[in-house]
């Protein structure tokens, strides 16, 4: 609980131990600092102190217009400015948030712009930080424990404007964008009513003007702003009921669409400025080892190449431009090295975490009922199968870049990180510099997944040193083969799962022993009615940092789960859509999703030889998703997915273009890393390099068309982004199983299939 | 040495070593960023240009090889007059982008399917269209490709499923 949101990974990988060992980075706790979960939380409007306020009036006002709550702004010819503090790396999260706040503020949509909010401290993001604190300790009870304005305080002390956890919508959006909508459309309200000297009551808001409709008169939005700015806020304004929406639930375009189809748009690959140069890097191929020496001379021999510099664990060459720079790097023969960490490989990390699940020490331990009693009195009855998934790299598809430049004493840099304030306190401190001598400059991502949370983004550690080295602007690309090789992956994890069935095939006991670095309990969600249950978790870290991976633990866990309950009902001898109905309480949420997937991919519809449906439900940040995936066997043994089903239940879809796409996405990138991905070690050092030997899935190979369902229940609203990832692995492998006897239990599925 | 060639129509001359891949060219001496480095190995085609109309992946084709061609960027997909490509219209209606980073070189592979085949069906999609796209956009993708060469009621079926 002590972790830092921003862990200095050196301190961690320094160790020479080769025996694994905590690397202090937790991948979910570093959402939340030690302070904060002292302090408990607060939902509601966050009302920013005098000092803050101010800042943001500063940081946004320049241009024009009148600052609201820092969230937002409005200028004279009505443009609303809203300043998300979630990166929008393609999920849609900016449009979707501004929807939100547009929606509550009554504004005309046409003139509502959605902006990266400044990397600055006044930004930070109040409602994910507490709304996740709620989440991860089970307490929504705590939440009103201290007033919001010092929760915001504690927000802003731990640096914390991160985009993760599928929570741009679900808590920014919810908590906040809606909030400050309502509130500041109160406030034009009283301005309007003073003004026209009417009661406010007698008022109405359209298309961002106010309007008293007994007389006609009308005052837009922007004549109102500078007044209504400086009055008092209502900190808790009744929001809308969701049958007035006019904007939440419609699948208005993304505003970054057209910059993004013709080259226009400038991610932080693209940034360039004058008398920049280009540098790349090699990092130590071991884990933890370190940069021993290396002869400088050939880098330098390379037309073009400028410096070569030596890091703690890496070398880097500087140069006129990145082909330069490559080709420098790849004359030399740096020696690093290897931190103990030799022997480390997939198969020795497998060895030491079946030995760690048989010694049957749980770090951590969840459940009810007496699973070891009714195990005992199953006798045969009792099924077990253990389940392996490998590490995964992130493959955001721009490599890490970013650009820094030291001068007059303060680092600036550019690039694209899920945490633009996290990443100015990592970079800092790598630095040996204060935050406020780190001027961060966000730009577009190309892709994230996770991969770019400060906590696992070594690059802000190189980048400082590097910069303050040399007096010009530098540039340091990553390589593909620097990306693949020193992921931050979603860690190489094993199960073994264990059930006893009654006479009537219903599960009396169920057992889940995973060996993996996180606890996962409360992240993933155990849906089915069983009444034993146990969840044991034994800590497990090798000697790479686990990072979290699209839907981070829900992946491996809904893949032990819902692969498990299709041996179980094969076990009861039962159709695994039915199994699963039987174990979900009638009427509930999962039971109605399970219903309408089955009934969209025409579940007893028989299929050809050969061919096979697979059915999973994983519910995951709040949101319950089920799918179904169809497969057609190769003659070579390998699976064709021909359809692709997902019904979602988010509580309330706010945009459902983009909420299509992100499940969509989500299951293709499930498949994706099903059949195909794996990072795997030998001698300590990753073994593959590129996408040649790391292979995502093409379009061919993708089911043409996934079938995407949302059911409104209007439940509390859950996340996009990333639940729709965790159900694909085990419906395709369930798939196979259907189609050829096979039970994959093994990730990746490729891997053995032509084996 | 001077290496000249043609970038969506204007002639151009650049000083580089004869082994520098184009798309390096392309991106920092000619500020033609729209064309991206995804691996360089030509396995992931974000580099993907047109190369006197070939699909052709830029980070593993020496610029001394394009000498006297004629090439087309993202950025050169535009009519005379500005409209964007009938692809690129194509591709903003059916929001394929998420983050983007894949999309112009999936554009670039997608207009020159069309360019060699006209109306390309299922199979064609399938074979020509080997980029990869993380973020999973892929049905859009064929749904944008059908759509732009007056396959839209088979697209719609395709979203149906």
């Amino acid at each position: 609980m002590a972790d830092n949101p921003t862990p200095h990974l050196d301190e961690n990988t320094a160790a020479p131990e080769a025996k694994p060992k905590k690397t202090g980075v937790k991948r979910r706790a570093f959402l939340v600092g030690s302070a904060l979960l002292i302090g408990g939380g607060a939902f509601g409007l966050y009302l920013a102190e005098n000092s803050v306020r101010s800042r943001a009036k500063a940081l946004t006002e320049a241009g024009g217009g009148h600052n609201f709550l820092t969230w937002m702004k409005i200028a004279e010819d009505d443009t609303v400015t809203v300043y998300s503090p979630h990166i929008d790396f393609g999920q849609g999260s900016h449009t979707a948030l501004g929807q939100m706040l547009a929606d509550e503020l009554d504004a005309d949509w046409t003139k509502v712009v959605v902006e990266q909010a400044p990397a600055d401290s006044a930004f930070a993001n109040t409602a994910l930080v507490t709304s996740f604190l709620g989440e991860m300790t089970g307490m929504p009870g705590v939440i009103n424990a201290l007033p919001a304005p010092v929760v915001g305080m504690l927000t802003r002390t731990q640096n914390i404007q991160i985009t993760g956890g599928s929570s741009a919508v679900r808590f920014t959006g919810q908590m906040g964008m809606r909030v400050v909508g309502a509130a500041v459309r109160l406030a034009l309200i009283e301005e309007a009513a003073a003004r026209l000297g009417v009661p406010a009551g007698e008022l109405v808001t359209a298309n961002s003007a106010v309007t008293h409709t007994a007389s006609g008169r009308s005052l837009r939005y922007g004549e109102l702003a500078a007044g209504a700015a400086e009055r008092s806020l209502d900190g808790s304004p009744t929001l809308k009921d969701p049958k007035d929406f006019k904007l939440i639930g419609t699948g208005v375009p993304r505003g970054d669409i057209p910059a993004k189809v013709d080259g226009s748009a400038v991610y932080g690959i693209d940034f360039t400025m004058p008398g920049m140069r280009v540098a790349t890097i090699a990092a130590a191929p071991v884990r933890g080892g370190k940069l021993v020496a290396v002869d400088e001379a050939p880098a330098l021999a390379v037309k073009g190449v400028e410096k070569v510099v030596k890091l703690d664990d890496a070398v880097v060459v500087i140069a006129k431009g990145y082909w330069q720079a490559s080709k420098g790097l790849a004359a030399l023969n740096p020696e690093f090295s290897d931190g103990g960490n030799a022997d480390v490989s997939t198969a020795s990390i497998y060895a030491a975490q079946d030995a760690l699940r048989k010694a049957g020490q749980p770090t951590n331990e969840a459940g009810e009922g007496d699973v070891d009693a009714a195990f005992k009195a199953a006798g045969d009855k009792l099924i077990s199968a253990e389940y392996r998934v490998p590490f995964l790299h992130h493959a955001m598809m721009e490599p890490f870049a970013i650009t820094g430049h030291f001068t007059e004493g303060k680092l600036h840099l550019w690039g694209g990180l899920q945490d633009p304030l996290g990443a100015r306190d990592r970079a800092a401190k790598a630095a040996g510099l204060t935050m406020d001598e780190v001027v961060f400059h966000p730009m577009i991502m190309g892709g994230g997944f996770g991969r770019r949370f400060p906590g696992v983004t070594e690059i802000l550690d190189q980048i400082g040193p590097l910069a303050k080295q040399v007096p010009y602007p530098v540039k340091l690309i990553w390589s593909r083969e620097e990306e693949v090789r020193h992921g931050t992956y979603r860690p190489q994890s094993s199960a073994r799962l264990s059930a006893a069935l009654d006479g009537d095939g219903k599960i009396t006991a169920w057992r889940a022993d995973y060996v993996q670095s996180d606890n996962a309990e409360g992240e993933t969600t155990f849906i089915y009615d069983v009444p034993a249950t146990s969840r044991r978790h034994f800590e497990y870290q090798s000697n790479q940092i686990d990072g979290p991976w699209r839907s981070v633990n829900s992946t491996q866990i809904g893949f032990y789960n819902e692969s498990f309950m299709d041996e179980l009902a094969a076990a009861a001898g039962e159709d695994p859509y039915r199994f699963r109905r039987k174990h979900l309480p009638q009427g509930s949420r999962h039971l109605a999703v399970l219903d309408a997937v089955a009934a969209r991919a025409g579940w007893d519809n028989p299929l050809p030889e050969g061919s096979g449906r697979g059915i999973a439900i994983v519910e995951s940040f709040g949101t319950i998703v089920a799918e179904v995936v169809e497969v057609a066997m190769n003659p070579d043994g390998t699976p064709k997915v021909v359809k692709a089903f997902a019904v979602v239940d988010c509580g309330t879809v706010v945009n459902p273009l983009n909420a299509e796409a992100q499940i969509s996405g989500g299951l293709i990138m499930g498949l994706s890393s099903a059949l195909g991905e794996a990072i795997t070690l030998e001698k300590g050092a990753v073994v593959q390099s590129n996408f040649t030997d790391y292979p995502l899935i093409k379009l061919a190979d993708a089911p043409p068309a996934v079938d995407v369902h949302f059911l409104n229940s209007g439940a509390k609203m859950g996340g996009i982004g990333e639940p729709g990832v965790p159900p694909a692995s085990p419906a395709l492998a369930n798939a196979i199983a259907a189609a050829s006897g096979q039970r994959i239990r093994t990730l990746p599925i490729l891997a053995q299939a032509k084996a | 040495m001077a290496i000249s060639f043609k970038v969506n129509g204007n002639d151009v001359s650049v000083e580089a070593e004869a082994d520098t891949p184009l798309l390096w060219v392309l991106r920092e001496d000619l500020a033609l960023t729209g064309t991206k480095f995804g691996c360089g190995v030509a396995a992931c085609g974000a580099c993907s240009v047109h190369v006197e109309g070939q699909i052709t992946r830029s980070c593993s084709v020496p610029v001394s090889a394009v000498a006297g061609k004629a090439i087309t960027t993202i950025e050169g997909l535009r009519g005379a007059d500005g409209t964007l490509h009938a692809v690129q219209q194509a591709w903003i209606a059916a929001q394929v982008p998420q983050c983007g980073y894949c999309q112009s070189g999936q554009i670039m592979a997608a207009t020159a399917l069309i360019n060699a085949v006209g109306t390309p069906n299922d199979a064609q999609i399938d074979a020509a269209m080997t980029n990869i796209c993380r973020c999973g956009t892929y049905p859009r993708i064929r749904q944008a490709i059908l759509a732009a060469t007056g396959q839209a009621a088979k697209a719609t079926n395709a979203g149906a499923a």
